[in-house]
Order: C-alpha cells, then sequence, then structure tokens
C-alpha cells in the first residue's frame, strides 16, 4: 500500500541514529536483568551452583552493557550528563538510573555469591538486582516504542513482552552454558518457557501492528525474524529432546536460544529503520485515523472565528 | 515577459506579492513555467524569441477593438504625427522597411522621419553606419522641430499616413490564429491577455510591464522592449503611478553603470560619444547631436559642465572646453566587436574587471581562443575566475586542443574589493541611487576599484608629468584630486559623488540639471546626476523609513532626474492639468499657485508651465515643450509609439525569427532581423534555419536562463558554501515528452550539442517545460542555466559553450536566448572524441564555418 | 492516559515572554531558498553537499543537523484554469487529455508548483524534549525548543522521537543540532535570521497569540478567493502535539510537503507505554519465579 503522495519518496520521521551497540545492548540489559532474578531466586532455592552461574551471566551483562552504551553516544565523555536529572519522560533517563541501580547491586550480589564479600550488603542487594532486573529487561522496550516510529510505537504494548520473554530465555539459557544438565532444571524450563513466550509474543505483536508491521516482512528486518524463529525452534527442539541430558546439547541449545534472542532484537531494531525511512508508512496509517474519524489530523480547511483572549500557550 | 522576477529579483518580487494581495491579476509570458510563473494568476507559455510576434497580437488587438486610451494618445503620443509619403512599412517591403541597403546590410533612415522634417534628424544621420552606432542608438537623439511641434499632424488621427493609421495597418496581420501558430500559445491566450490589459488601463487603472534579459537577448532585443512602449503607450500607462515598462536590472549596479557608462559609445548621461571626423568641434557635436528643443536641447550646457568637471581649469572657451581631449568613437568597440578583434590578434592586453567572459559570454571556446591571442592580460576579481586560469584549466585543455604551454598571455590577478567592504551607490531598476557604507575593510591586499584606478592613475600622471607630447595633455590636465582616506589611501567617494552632482564655479552646490550652463560657470560630471549631492548633502543616502513618509518615499534615496519617482509623470494628469481620476491622482495643474504640485514627487515638468502653454515658433529647449506634452526628453514633447529616429533596425517593431530556429517567419519573406550582426568564422559558425538543408540536426530550441541560487557566471556563487549545494550542478530541463523521444532519464546525463561544442548536464524531466505547436509541428524547448563552469566548490559544463555570436545591432547584446541545439541520452565524450563528435555533427549539418 | 509535563511559562516567572513563533504562508513562498541561507550563515550551520537529486528545485533534502531550514518544491499537472472556473466537463476533458500524454500546451495541461518552508515546529508537546534523558532540550523564557550544545551528549534519543523528523546527529560532531528560533537574537530583541531574510513575508515571526489570529484571516481570505485547497497546519491546540510554535499555511495535503498528516507527540503514551513495560516485568518475575520455584512439584 503506497498510494497517495509523499514528499519526493522521502522519509517523513529520521531513522534512529543508534547503530549496532544498542540492539546488542538490549540483549545483554535483558541477559542481566533476568540473571540476577534467576541467581537470586535460585540462591532463595538453595541452587547456589545455578545462582552462581547466573550471577556470573548477571555480571557479564551489566558490565558490557554501560559500555555499549557509551560507546553508543556521540559525545562519550558526556556520558555523566545522563545523571543530571531524572525524567519519567524519557525512558532513556529512567534506564539509566535504573541501569546505575542495577550494576552498583548486582556486583555486590554476585561477589557474594562467588567470593562470599559483603554478606550483609548482599542481602539486600541480591533482592534488589533481581527486582531491577525485571525493568531493566524491559525498560528498553519502553525506550524505542516512546518514539514516533511507527513500527516501534505501535508494539507499545507487546514489545515489553517480547523483550521480557527475550530476556527470560537468554538468562536461562545463559545458565545453561556448561552447567550439569541435572542440576539446571530451573534454567533449562526458563530457556524453554522464555523461547516459547518470545514467539507466541513476537507472533502477537506482528499480528497487532497490522499494516504497521510491514518492515518484519521486508529487507532485514525480515531476515533476523526468520533468524530468530529458526534459532528458536531448533534451540528448543534440541534443549527440549536432550538438554536434560547432554551437556553438549544443553549447551548447543542455549547458544541457539541465544542467537535468536539476539536475532530478535537485532530485527527489533532492523524493523524501527525501515519503518522510519518508509514515509508511507508514518503517512498511510495518520491519513486512514483521519478517515476514519477517528482523529481529526493536523490540518484545518474551514477559518475559525478565533476569541483573541484564548491563550496560545500550552494548556497547563 | 521576458523575465523571472521571483528567481531573479525576489527582493523586488515582494512588491508584485503586495500588489496581489491588494487585487492585482500577475500575467507571465515565458518559455517556461517558473517560480514566477506559479505565483502568476496566469502563465503563457511562447517560444523562445517570439515576443514582438505575442505583443503585436495584443497590440493588434487593441488597436483593432479600438481600446487604446484616446485623450493620452491624441494628445501625450506622436498618434497624430503625419509621416514621410516616402516611407515604406514592412507590408510593402517583403519585410523590410523603406532605406534599406543590401549591400551594407543597413538601413539608411530618412525616410523614417516626420512628414515635413528635413530628412536629417538631429542625431547626424542620413546613412547609418553599424560601425559607428553610438550616436544613434544610444542617448540623445531626435529632429529639429520648429517650436517643438510636428509639421503635420491630424488629431483625429485618421489621416492614412498619421502614425495611428501606420500602426494599424503594421500590426493588422498579427491576428490571435497568426500570432498563436508562431508562439505556440492558444489563440485565446493572446485575447485573454490584451483583454486583461485593456480592461485594467485607462483612467482609473493601470497595468505595468516588467521585463528583463529573456527581452533584451535575442537580435530583435530592442525591439522587443520597443513593442512593449507602443502597447503601454496606447493604453496610456506611462508616466502614471501603478504604470510604465519596468526594466530589471542585472547586476546590483548595472542601471549605474548605464548611467554613468562603462559602455564604449556613450559618455555619462547617455551623451553621445563624438564621431572622429563628423564631429571636430563642440559646436558641430552639439548641432549634431542635441535637437533643439525638449530636454536634449541644453546639450551644450550638459556637455560643457561635463568637460568643466574632467579638465577643471584647463577647459577654457578658447580650447572648446578640451572637447578636443575627449576620445572619439571610431567603430563598433562593443565587447564582442572587441573580442573577436582580440581573435584577429588586433587587441595586445586587457584589463578584465568584474567580469568572466570565459562562462559568461557566448561561445566561451571563442572567448578563451580570444584571450590566448592577448599578451597580457590583467583580472581583478575576488578569486582566480575560468577567465584568470584560462591558461591552465579550461575544456579545450581537456580535449587536448591546447597546453598552458602553447598559450603566451601573461596573466596577472589583482585582488578586489567586494561591495561591503567599499563605500558607494547602487543605482536600482527605477532609477533610484542608494548609498551603502563600507562594513569592513577589504582583507589582504584586497581594494577597491576607486582606490586601484585612482592611484594607477596617479602613476601614469607622473610618468607624463614631463611629457610635452599633446596626446598627454588629456591625461596630465585631468581634474584628479580627491581627498584621500583610511587605511588604503582611498579617495573618497562622497567627493566623487559630489563632482559628479556639480557646482558652481564658487563652489556653491548645484541643485539639477536646469542650473547648468554652457559658458564653463558651472562643472558637472553626469547632468542627469545633477542635485545627487544638493546643499552638500549626500542625498542618495537619505534613509528615512517608509513608515514615517508616504508612499512616495521621496526621502529615501535620490532618483535621477530631479529626484523624480515616476519618469515623465505630467502623464499623470489630463492635458488640462487635472488628475485623469482621483484613483491615480499624482502630479497635477493647481491653478491657484500656478504650479505642479503632487502627492509627493517632483514634476518631472518645468514646475511652473502651464497646460495651455504654446511654444513659440523660435522656442529652444525645454521652453519648447507645450504645457500638454509630458515627453520632455523628446523633442516633441510626445511618447513616440513610432520612433523616426534612433534604432538600427526600423522605427517599428516586426517579427523576425531567431538566427538559429527551427521554423520559417510566417510573417513576412524575410526569415531574420536584416541588421543583425552576425560573425560566421570557423569558431562561429551557425546551424540552418529551417527550409535549410541540414536544419533538422539541431531539431530543438535552446534557452539559457538564471536561478535563484546562483549568479551569472557563477564565480560569485559556485564558491560559497551555502549556495553551491543549493544547486550544485548543470542541469537542463525537458519535457517529458522530449525525454521519451530521446530516452533521457530524469536524474541521468545528457549531452547538449551544437556547432560551436558538446555539454553535458543532468536532465531534469519536468512538466513545467512544454512542447509547443508551432506550424502544425510540435516544438520542444532544452532550457539550460549558465551558471556553471571549471572553478569553485561545485563545477560543471558551461552552457556557452553551445551558442553562437549573434547580436542585436542597436546594442550589441548577443542571443543568448534561443539558438538551436540537439539532445542524446548520456555522458558527453572526453578529451578529442568530443571534438570528433561536434565535428561528425557539423558536417551532417553541412556547416563549415 | 496523558502524563502533564509542562511548566512553561511558569518556570521563567518573571523573565517570562510571550509564546513567540512562525506563521509560514506558503502561498507566498517563491522558493528563494534565501531563509535556507540567511538562516546558516547566521548559526555557521556547514554545507550539506549532496549533489543533484532530481527533486524539482530542492537539492537540500529535508530538515536535519546541517539543515535548519528546508524549502520544499512540489510540481503538480492539474488541469488548466482548474481554479477559474471552466465547466466540469472542460475540466474532465483536460483531465483525461493530460492522462492520455497530451502533447503541447494548448490542449491544456497545467501546472502547480509548490514551495514551502520547513522548519523545526517548536511543538507545545515536543516529543524530543520531553525523551531527552540529560535535558539539553529545553523550553525557552519564549516557548521555543532548544539543544544546549554544551550539554547534548549525541544520545540520539530526540532524533527518533521528533514526529516530523526534524533533529539529527551531525556525523563528526556526535551531538544533534536543530533551529533555535535564533534563540540568541530573540534574547537581542531581534527577529529570527530566516524571517528577515524572507522577502515576500513567506516566513511571519512574532507572537503565537498573533500570529495564529492573523492565519485564520489568510486562510479566510484565500478561501473566499476560490483557494479551497487552502489549510491551516498546525495553528490548533487540538491535534497531536498540542498545537506548534511554528505553523504553517498550506494548499495541499500535509504529506504532499512532506509533513505527517497528524503527527502526535509519543509521550501521549507513556502511560499506556510505562503500564506494558511494568507489566512485562512483572510478567517475567512471574516467569522466573514459576521457572525456579514451580519445578518443585
Ligand atoms: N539569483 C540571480 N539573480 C539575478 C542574476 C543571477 O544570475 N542570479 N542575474 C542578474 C542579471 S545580470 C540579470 S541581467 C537579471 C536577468 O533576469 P531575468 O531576465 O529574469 O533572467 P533569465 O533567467 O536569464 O531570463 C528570464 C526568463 O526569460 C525567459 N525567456 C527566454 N527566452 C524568452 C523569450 O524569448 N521570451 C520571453 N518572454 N521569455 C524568455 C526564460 O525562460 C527565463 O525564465 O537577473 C539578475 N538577477
Ligand atoms: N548563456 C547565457 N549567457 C549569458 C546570459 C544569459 O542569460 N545566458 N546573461 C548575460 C548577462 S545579462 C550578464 S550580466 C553576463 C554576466 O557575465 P559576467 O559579468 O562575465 O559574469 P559574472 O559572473 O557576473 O562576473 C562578474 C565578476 O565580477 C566579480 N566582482 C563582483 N564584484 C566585484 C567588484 O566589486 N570588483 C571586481 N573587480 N570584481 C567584482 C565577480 O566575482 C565575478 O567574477 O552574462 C551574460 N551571459
Ligand atoms: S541579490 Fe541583492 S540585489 Fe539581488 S535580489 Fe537579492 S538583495 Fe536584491
Ligand atoms: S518539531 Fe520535533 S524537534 Fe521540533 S520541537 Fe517538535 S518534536 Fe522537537
Ligand atoms: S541527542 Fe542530545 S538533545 Fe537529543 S536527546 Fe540526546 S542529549 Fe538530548
Ligand atoms: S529561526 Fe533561526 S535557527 Fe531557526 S530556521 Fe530560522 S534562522 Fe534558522
Ligand atoms: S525566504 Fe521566504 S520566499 Fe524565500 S524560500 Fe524562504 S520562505 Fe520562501
Ligand atoms: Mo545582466
Amino acid at each position: 500500500m503506497t498510494a497517495g503522495a509523499s514528499y519526493h519518496g522521502q522519509p517523513v520521521i529520521k531513522a534512529p541514529v543508534w547503530t549496532w551497540q544498542i540492539p546488542w545492548y538490549f540483549f545483554t540489559g535483558g541477559v542481566a536483568g533476568a540473571s540476577a532474578g534467576l541467581g537470586y531466586l535460585c540462591e532463595l532455592r538453595g541452587d547456589d551452583a545455578l545462582a552462581r552461574r547466573a550471577w556470573a551471566a548477571a555480571m557479564a551483562g551489566i558490565c558490557v552493557s554501560p559500555a555499549l552504551l557509551i560507546a553508543d553516544l556521540g559525545r562519550p565523555q558526556r556520558f555523566l550528563n545522563m545523571l543530571r536529572m531524572f525524567k519519567v519522560t524519557s525512558p532513556m533517563s529512567v534506564g539509566t538510573w535504573i541501569l546505575q541501580g542495577s550494576a552498583a547491586s548486582t556486583a555486590i550480589a554476585a561477589a557474594h555469591a562467588w567470593f562470599g564479600l559483603f554478606p550483609r550488603l548482599a542481602r539486600v542487594a541480591a533482592p534488589a538486582a533481581a527486582l531491577l532486573g525485571l525493568p531493566l529487561s524491559t525498560y528498553t522496550a519502553a525506550l524505542v516504542t516512546n518514539t514516533a516510529v511507527p513500527v516501534w510505537h505501535e508494539a507499545r504494548r507487546t514489545l515489553p513482552f517480547v523483550f521480557g520473554a527475550g530476556a527470560g530465555l537468554s538468562a536461562g539459557a545463559a545458565a545453561l552454558i556448561g552447567a550439569d544438565p541435572a542440576t539446571a532444571a530451573p534454567a533449562r524450563r526458563l530457556a524453554l518457557g522464555g523461547a516459547a513466550m518470545e514467539l507466541a509474543t513476537t507472533t502477537l505483536m506482528h499480528r497487532g501492528l497490522g499494516e504497521h508491521g510491514r518492515p518484519y516482512s521486508q529487507g532485514r528486518c525480515k531476515h533476523f525474524d526468520q533468524a530468530a524463529s529458526g534459532f528458536l525452534a531448533v534451540g528448543s527442539a534440541l534443549l527440549a529432546a536432550r538438554g536434560s541430558r547432554s551437556r553438549t546439547a544443553a549447551a548447543a541449545g542455549g547458544v541457539l536460544l541465544l542467537a535468536g534472542a539476539v536475532s530478535t532484537r537485532w530485527s527489533v531494531f532492523a524493523a524501527g529503520r525501515q519503518s522510519a525511512a518508509d514515509p508511507h508508512a508514518v503517512i498511510d496509517p495518520q491519513r486512514a485515523g483521519i478517515a476514519r474519524g477517528e482523529r481529526i489530523g493536523g490540518a484545518r480547511t474551514e477559518p475559525v472565528a478565533r476569541d483573541a483572549a484564548a491563550p496560545a500557550g500550552p494548556a497547563s | 515577459m521576458g523575465s523571472n522576477m521571483a528567481e531573479q529579483h525576489p527582493v523586488g518580487f515582494q512588491w508584485v506579492i503586495e500588489a496581489k494581495e491588494r487585487g492585482a491579476k500577475v500575467i507571465h509570458v515565458d518559455p517556461r513555467f517558473t517560480r514566477t510563473s506559479a505565483m502568476a494568476d496566469r502563465h503563457v507559455s511562447i517560444r523562445a524569441g517570439t515576443d514582438i510576434a505575442f505583443l503585436g497580437g495584443v497590440i493588434n488587438y487593441v488597436l483593432a477593438h479600438r481600446r487604446w486610451f484616446t485623450d493620452y494618445v491624441r494628445h501625450y503620443t506622436n498618434g497624430p504625427v503625419i509621416l514621410k509619403p516616402e516611407f515604406r512599412d514592412t507590408e510593402d517591403e517583403a519585410g523590410f522597411f523603406s532605406g534599406w541597403n543590401p549591400d551594407d546590410g543597413l538601413y539608411g533612415i530618412d525616410t523614417w522621419g516626420y512628414d515635413g522634417t528635413g530628412g536629417e534628424t538631429a542625431g547626424g544621420k542620413t546613412e547609418q553606419t553599424a560601425d559607428v552606432s553610438g550616436d544613434q542608438s544610444q542617448g540623445a537623439h531626435g529632429m529639429d522641430l520648429e517650436g517643438g511641434e510636428p509639421p503635420h499632424y491630424d488629431d483625429t488621427m485618421e489621416h492614412e499616413r498619421c502614425v495611428l493609421q501606420v500602426l494599424t495597418r503594421h500590426f493588422a496581420r498579427y491576428t490571435p490564429e497568426a500570432v498563436a501558430d508562431i508562439c505556440g500559445c492558444a489563440p485565446e491566450d493572446v485575447v485573454a491577455v490584451a483583454e486583461a490589459m485593456a480592461e485594467n488601463s485607462g483612467r482609473e487603472r493601470t497595468s505595468a510591464v516588467v521585463y528583463a534579459v529573456g527581452w533584451t537577448q535575442h537580435t530583435v532585443g530592442v525591439q522587443n522592449i520597443r513593442a512593449a512602449s507602443i502597447l503601454q503607450l496606447l493604453l496610456g500607462n506611462i508616466g502614471r503611478p501603478g504604470g510604465g515598462i519596468l526594466a530589471l536590472r542585472g547586476h546590483a549596479n548595472i542601471q549605474g553603470s548605464t548611467d554613468i557608462p562603462t559602455l564604449y559609445d556613450i559618455l555619462p548621461g547617455y551623451i553621445p560619444m563624438p564621431h572622429p571626423q563628423r564631429n571636430p568641434t563642440l559646436d558641430t557635436f552639439v548641432a549634431e547631436n542635441g535637437p533643439a528643443t525638449g530636454a536634449w536641447g541644453n546639450l551644450r550646457s550638459y556637455m560643457v559642465s561635463l568637460l568643466k568637471a574632467w579638465w577643471g581649469e584647463a577647459a577654457t572657451e578658447d580650447n572648446d572646453y578640451c572637447f578636443g581631449h575627449l576620445p572619439r568613437v571610431d567603430g563598433d568597440h562593443s565587447h564582442y566587436a572587441m573580442m573577436l578583434r582580440m581573435l584577429d590578434g588586433g587587441v595586445q592586453g586587457m584589463l578584465c574587471v568584474g567580469q568572466n567572459p570565459a562562462v559568461g559570454s557566448a561561445n566561451s571556446g571563442l572567448m578563451r581562443a580570444a584571450l590566448a591571442k592577448l599578451d597580457w592580460l590583467v583580472v581583478r576579481d575576488f578569486q582566480p575566475t575560468e577567465t584568470a586560469l584560462f591558461w591552465r584549466d579550461s575544456p579545450d585543455h581537456e580535449d587536448g586542443t591546447v597546453t598552458a604551454q602553447g598559450i603566451d598571455t601573461e596573466v596577472f590577478f589583482l585582488p578586489a574589493a567586494t561591495h561591503v567592504e567599499k563605500d558607494g551607490s547602487f543605482t536600482n531598476t527605477q532609477r533610484l541611487l542608494q548609498w551603502r557604507e563600507k562594513a569592513c575593510e577589504p582583507p589582504g591586499d584586497a581594494r577597491s576599484e576607486t582606490q586601484w584606478i585612482w592611484h594607477l592613475g596617479c602613476i601614469i600622471r607622473e610618468k607624463l608629468a614631463d611629457s610635452e607630447d599633446p596626446r598627454d595633455r588629456p591625461i596630465r590636465e585631468l581634474t584628479w584630486a580627491y581627498p584621500l582616506e583610511g587605511r588604503d589611501a582611498e579617495p573618497d567617494p562622497d567627493a566623487v559623488l559630489a563632482e559628479i552632482s556639480g557646482c558652481r564655479a564658487d563652489g556653491t552646490y548645484l541643485d539639477s540639471y536646469d542650473d547648468l550652463q554652457d559658458d564653463g560657470s558651472t562643472s558637472c560630471g553626469s547632468w542627469i546626476h545633477c542635485g545627487v549631492y544638493k546643499d552638500g548633502v549626500n542625498q542618495s543616502a537619505r534613509k528615512k523609513p517608509g513608515t514615517e513618509q508616504n508612499w512616495i518615499a521621496r526621502e529615501w534615496g535620490w532618483a535621477w532626474p530631479k529626484d523624480t519617482r515616476i519618469i515623465y509623470n505630467r502623464a499623470s494628469a489630463d492635458p488640462d492639468g487635472r488628475p485623469w481620476s482621483e484613483r491615480k491622482r499624482y502630479v497635477w495643474w493647481d491653478e491657484t499657485s500656478g504650479s505642479w504640485t503632487s502627492l509627493g514627487d517632483g514634476p518631472d515638468f518645468p514646475p511652473t508651465k502651464a497646460p495651455d502653454y504654446d511654444p513659440p515658433r523660435d522656442a529652444r529647449g525645454l521652453a519648447a515643450i507645450a504645457g500638454d506634452k509630458p515627453f520632455i526628453l523628446h523633442p516633441d514633447g510626445r511618447g513616440w509609439l513610432y520612433s523616426p529616429t534612433g534604432l538600427t533596425d526600423g522605427p517599428l517593431p516586426a517579427h523576425y525569427e531567431p538566427q538559429e530556429s527551427p521554423f520559417v517567419n510566417a510573417l513576412y519573406g524575410q526569415q531574420q532581423s536584416p541588421t543583425r550582426q552576425t560573425y560566421p568564422r570557423d569558431k562561429n559558425p551557425y546551424h540552418p534555419s529551417d527550409g535549410v538543408a541540414g536544419a533538422d540536426v539541431f531539431p530543438f530550441v535552446l534557452s539559457t536562463y538564471r536561478l535563484t541560487e546562483h549568479h551569472t557566471a557563477g564565480s560569485m556563487s559556485r564558491t560559497v558554501s551555502y549556495l553551491a549545494e543549493l544547486q550544485p550542478e548543470f542541469f537542463c530541463e525537458v519535457s517529458p515528452q522530449l525525454a521519451a523521444e530521446r530516452g533521457l532519464r530524469h536524474g541521468e546525463w545528457a549531452t547538449i550539442v551544437s556547432a560551436r561544442n558538446a555539454v553535458e548536464a543532468r536532465v531534469m524531466v519536468t512538466d513545467r517545460i512544454k512542447p509547443l505547436r508551432v506550424q502544425g509541428r510540435v516544438m520542444h524547448l532544452v532550457g539550460a542555466p549558465y551558471h556553471w563552469g571549471g572553478v569553485g566548490i561545485v563545477t560543471g559544463d558551461s552552457a556557452n559553450e553551445l551558442l553562437p555570436l549573434s547580436l542585436d545591432s542597436n546594442v550589441h547584446i548577443s542571443e543568448y536566448k534561443v539558438s538551436t541545439c540537439d539532445i542524446q541520452a548520456g555522458r558527453r565524450p572526453r578529451g578529442p572524441a568530443r571534438v570528433a563528435l561536434v565535428d561528425s555533427y557539423r558536417r551532417r549539418a553541412g556547416v563549415r564555418e | 492516559m496523558k502524563l502533564e509535563v509542562h511548566t512553561w511559562p511558569a518556570t521563567y516567572g518573571e523573565q517570562a515572554q510571550p509564546r513567540m513563533g512562525f506563521f509560514t504562508d506558503t502561498s507566498i513562498c517563491i522558493g528563494c531558498k534565501a531563509c535556507e541561507v540567511a538562516c546558516k550563515e547566521w548559526n555557521h550551520v556547514p554545507m550539506q553537499l549532496q549533489g543533484f537529486t532530481g527533486n524539482s528545485y530542492d537539492n537540500s533534502v529535508d530538515l536535519g543537523a546541517d539543515r535548519w531550514r528546508h524549502v520544499a518544491f512540489v510540481e503538480q499537472r492539474l488541469p488548466a484554469d482548474a481554479t477559474d472556473g471552466g465547466s466540469l466537463v472542460q475540466i474532465a476533458e483536460r483531465g483525461a487529455a493530460i492522462d492520455a500524454g497530451v502533447q503541447t500546451y494548448q490542449e491544456g495541461d497545467g501546472v502547480r508548483w509548490l514551495m514551502a518552508s520547513d522548519v523545526c515546529k517548536h511543538c507545545t508537546d515536543a516529543a524530543c524534549l520531553e525523551v531527552c534523558p540529560t535535558g539539553s532540550l529545553f523550553r525557552t523564557e519564549f516557548g521555543t525548543v532548544v539543544v544546549q550544545e554544551d550539554v547534548c551528549n549525541g544520545c540520539g534519543y530526540c532524533v527518533p522521537a521528533c514526529p516530523f523528523g526534524v533533529l539529527d546527529k551531525r556525523e563528526d560532531d556526535g551531538r544533534v543540532w536543530k533551529c533555535t528560533l535564533c534563540y540568541d537574537r530573540l534574547r537581542d530583541d531581534q527577529e529570527p535570521a530566516c524571517a528577515q531574510a524572507c522577502p515576500t513575508n513567506s516566513i511571519q515571526f512574532g507572537e503565537l497569540d498573533e500570529l495564529r489570529e492573523r492565519a485564520d484571516r489568510r486562510l479566510a481570505r484565500l478561501r473566499d478567493a476560490g483557494q479551497d485547497q487552502a489549510r491551516l497546519y498546525l495553528a490548533d491546540e487540538d491535534n497531536g502535539i498540542h498545537g506548534a510554535g511554528a505553523f504553517f499555511l498550506l494548499l495541499d495535503e500535509p504529506e504532499v510537503y512532506g509533513l505527517p498528516p497528524d503527527p502526535v507527540d509519543t509521550v501521549r503514551d507513556l502511560g499506556s507505554i510505562w503500564a506494558a513495560a511494568g507489566a512485562a516485568a512483572l510478567a517475567l518475575g512471574a516467569g522466573l519465579a514459576a521457572a525456579v520455584l514451580g519445578g518443585r512439584g
């Protein structure tokens, strides 16, 4: 559907300037966030071996994440300007604070889990890391959906679940790699459940997007999306069939699932670029909304007699 | 018509928008749909080079439907004047006027005059020579009329030899249908434009015509404007508010540079340059060039005052006020004539100041070849231009036809100060001088022209200080003392302006040219500017905001002559001196004070001359102009529907095809303007026109023009990042139909070929260019902006590689606006292959020179 | 749900100024690009050479880090005399002639050339400002939206947040740039450079209240004159950005000029965005718990 006018086929909105670091950041943030939860819960359950693996994964994720984030900045040395304020309207601001909190608490919790350091602090830090890990895993969806990019914005109700599921599966999958299958059942369940959920929510998201979802069936985005489904399906099958017996199968399944989670994030990222680059992705749904009478749009053809005293500033 | 005002004069165009907001209708007649057309109420697309036909159609409509403004025409124009019985029109002579001399290719004009005049015009010519066309084409001209009155006239305008009747017969064949077939418009377009003009003229309303180089750059350039003058005079639109013919001038001060000319054949204030043989003395000069009646009747005063301004003390009655010091025009020294002479080895050196002929002049290849014949060349510009670098980099170097080693010209480059780095005035389209102050000092070695020329003059004078040679006297005796100021010892431009404005022997300032004397007691550098330094005040520097005065804004700048904002404004009142209408009130006769009064402008008329003033038979000068004759520069005070003198190519406009045209002249047997100047030679071959073998080799019309984003030859815009990026590449505009015919793809490349050269351009396929149906065939236009060259941030082939030299004989302007070409898809060949391509076209078209 | 985030002009207390803005009347734009050039000169915006685009006379493509004013050129075919009468049949015939690929002008196809100068809208609800994590984007005392170049860290969030595609990152510099509504000039009581350069007054600068009244009068006049394509864009507050500081009179649909027909400030949906993110976080928590704790049974 590319009927109707555009300006020489030029995009209406600007494509995100973010580079490769950002989809990876979505991934590492998810790994870190959900792994902290896994670690904490395993600790609660007394499964220390698995907990340590999870805390390690969380630690790795939380170390890489800010590095990726900073590397993507146009002026990395000004990263600290992020901490000038806390803005609820800016998921990036909120996320930065979550990331700070997560980093601090995860570090302490991991240090405790592995080396027994800071036992008192860890009592607070571990649950804090687990808790902060949850929004850390999903806020990135808020970050991208809170933009004018149609394929993102219109997925605002579903994308967080895709990212949440992906975080869960990543944490599970990460913990599986190299672990003894016998003791890794929770991780396996998490990985399998997460994978199923990611597939399901992704499908839901695509459906819900309708016309907006066109990028997922085009270009780079489509390839990432297909790769994700493939990785997830094969990984899950392998894991389900042999994951409880073979260490190698578990590891391979885990790697495949991780690849699936990464691919999903890349497909979402690519979808944003493609959607922004297509003027009709922006114009057509807006036009349709106006045609359906749901919205009045930005233009008006009838002159109105204006009350000279009416304020023109913001309503508040 | 003939201008793209929104694009080329955007700042002036705000007033068109303003007028439109107040209800004015805007009509744009242009081969292309431009940014001006986009703002117009109606756009009429016509074939380039057919304006006389179109305007002829409009004039014919006005005449045939008796839509002219009778009272105005009868009293204010030469419509009633009876012409000589010997006069023959193009009707009778198959496209020629009487007096055609095929051997010289020139007209003798003695049959063109008013009946009863002696055959001699005051311009002094019974037979013109295009070589010495100066005193015919510019400035003073006219005829001797007793008491300022034509010997015979018929106020009923029914006499068959009266101008109005001659006009009616002349334009009768310009029917809407005939015109449409020539111009490629619809007959209704002609009628609609004529109706709109007629409807919007008369007592209550006025219409204005605006033109620029879309009209002038033709072999019939001057006659295009003459046609508009006829229309405007018939409709009573001259000398009245909202009327007129506005020439949109080119470079910021191009008007100023014709008023105080950089032209070879006139002196300041349009005084003709003397002729070597015929003007040995001041008296013979004045007798030949100054009609006795009208404002030119005082030519002697203007001339003597000018000589006093230039040679001061040295100019005395005994030595004819140094009249002998003036140079003489001994031939055509216009730009192209000079370049051709250069090509033939007749010019040793050139000072090229503020010009870039290697890109801006037609047939750039010929221009470069000419430059290569120079011993030395000085270029004064902001940065080295294509002209300054022609010896090193040029398309010819790329083609391998010349090498830097093969060019012996020694080139000097002198950096110039820009307009913001010097004080001075700009004169605009409306004759308004506006003073501008220096914003900063020029950088490095850059200097203003004034500074450079003055110091150069000093050095020359120093070298000649001891010379006894009489030929050095003009330079040694020149008044050359100005107060110097600033870092660079710059002559004070205020002092220069004061000299131009003029003063009496006692040093007191003059008010207007009425004060000028012929006895050496006044000096004045330019009679039309007399008074610009009135009361010792730089009047052009007045800048009282428009909000603090009425719309005439008399206290903003200064307009020549006599600070008159609307010239010939006596015509804004009826013959009895009453306003034509309340709406159009401007200047009128006030019975009680016995003087002309106005809304704020000064009368362009003797202030106390009553409307019923009837000059005595022996009156001279302005005294010979009757109280109801507004056109005081003419010896009869009338506006000239018919030009008995002043033009080389005929007293009336007639449609001729351009030098190169895919069509035959459908109106007359004569194809092109008989007096056009052509220079057939190997470097300047012409394409065959329709009907001649080979015409189909160059089947398309090529027209060149400007873009808002660039300036002329481009060295002021292609070098400026903010402009360069806006139009980065040379492109051509073609219609979708031509694109389909020639396989041209939007955004890709095309090669445009002429017998002169081949250039490549990006293709812009656009509905704004329309194929026109002319003489039953479809005509295609290739449009090309001419701003590109080899130097700058953005570079490209130059359109002027393609054009031939063919000139209007009145003013020697080249026909940049029409020639023919072929166009092919794809980039042009490089190196010798380009030469071969052009050669193959030449062979096919059968052109050898 | 709509989160109120605006505190302007209250934040400025005594120093608050009337809200200033632009009314760009494209019906009198002659496409001279003086506004583009003036903006670049005044603000030292670097050159951005993009070559010949073929987009009519527009070779500067769009708004971005290096182009804060952009003049759009749209060529349209339309039946001749479409606006000044002619019977419907005649118009239809001409239309048909156009589709059939008319040969010449006499046969009556017409063109329309629209020009419009675009700029940052200085939205009332400015997504760019709202999503900026550093506070680099802020609202001035004139109600305009400005990037503080000494604060911006180039996070790029504002870029896809703007529903008009105004902002972009300057590659070699790392920060984002856009129209400041000539904040420096406003503080000196001067008109913005672009408006001052505009010869036809297509760009009108002033107090927003006054401009909106003027625009309505203009629209009424054009409609009276039969210009039924004329419309005001973003002049009102009932749209998705709650009105703009820079609004336009257009002669065709906004998208023809590259403007979104129904721009919406993404932050309007912030409630549902956070709600979904929160719910997903909880769901993740539940999933984790189920996986780890639920396995026992
Ligand atoms: N931005 C900008 N402004 C300029 C200049 C510039 O280079 N750039 N140059 C300045 C100078 S030096 C000059 S002289 C003026 C020139 O100002 P204009 O005369 O307005 O300039 P052009 O674009 O050369 O030609 C005007 C129009 O004439 C049309 N035309 C061509 N042939 C014919 C014809 O036979 N009949 C009619 N009716 N129209 C025809 C062309 O299509 C074109 O649209 O502009 C001045 N202003
Ligand atoms: N094909 C085609 N050719 C044309 C035309 C056309 O329409 N079509 N138009 C013709 C017309 S109307 C014109 S006016 C000519 C213009 O042709 P040119 O006059 O040859 O070209 P410009 O680029 O205007 O050259 C002016 C030069 O003066 C320099 N300059 C500016 N100010 C100053 C100053 O104060 N001092 C000095 N020393 N230098 C200065 C500029 O940098 C520039 O290089 O082109 C003509 N050629
Ligand atoms: S360039 Fe100068 S002279 Fe030409 S329109 Fe602009 S302001 Fe006027
Ligand atoms: S138009 Fe875009 S950049 Fe400008 S204020 Fe609105 S959201 Fe911000
Ligand atoms: S790029 Fe700069 S202005 Fe934009 S959101 Fe980030 S910090 Fe704010
Ligand atoms: S207001 Fe200033 S910064 Fe904004 S577009 Fe105009 S000139 Fe540029
Ligand atoms: S300066 Fe004015 S007229 Fe020129 S392009 Fe900009 S808005 Fe249009
Ligand atoms: Mo010119």
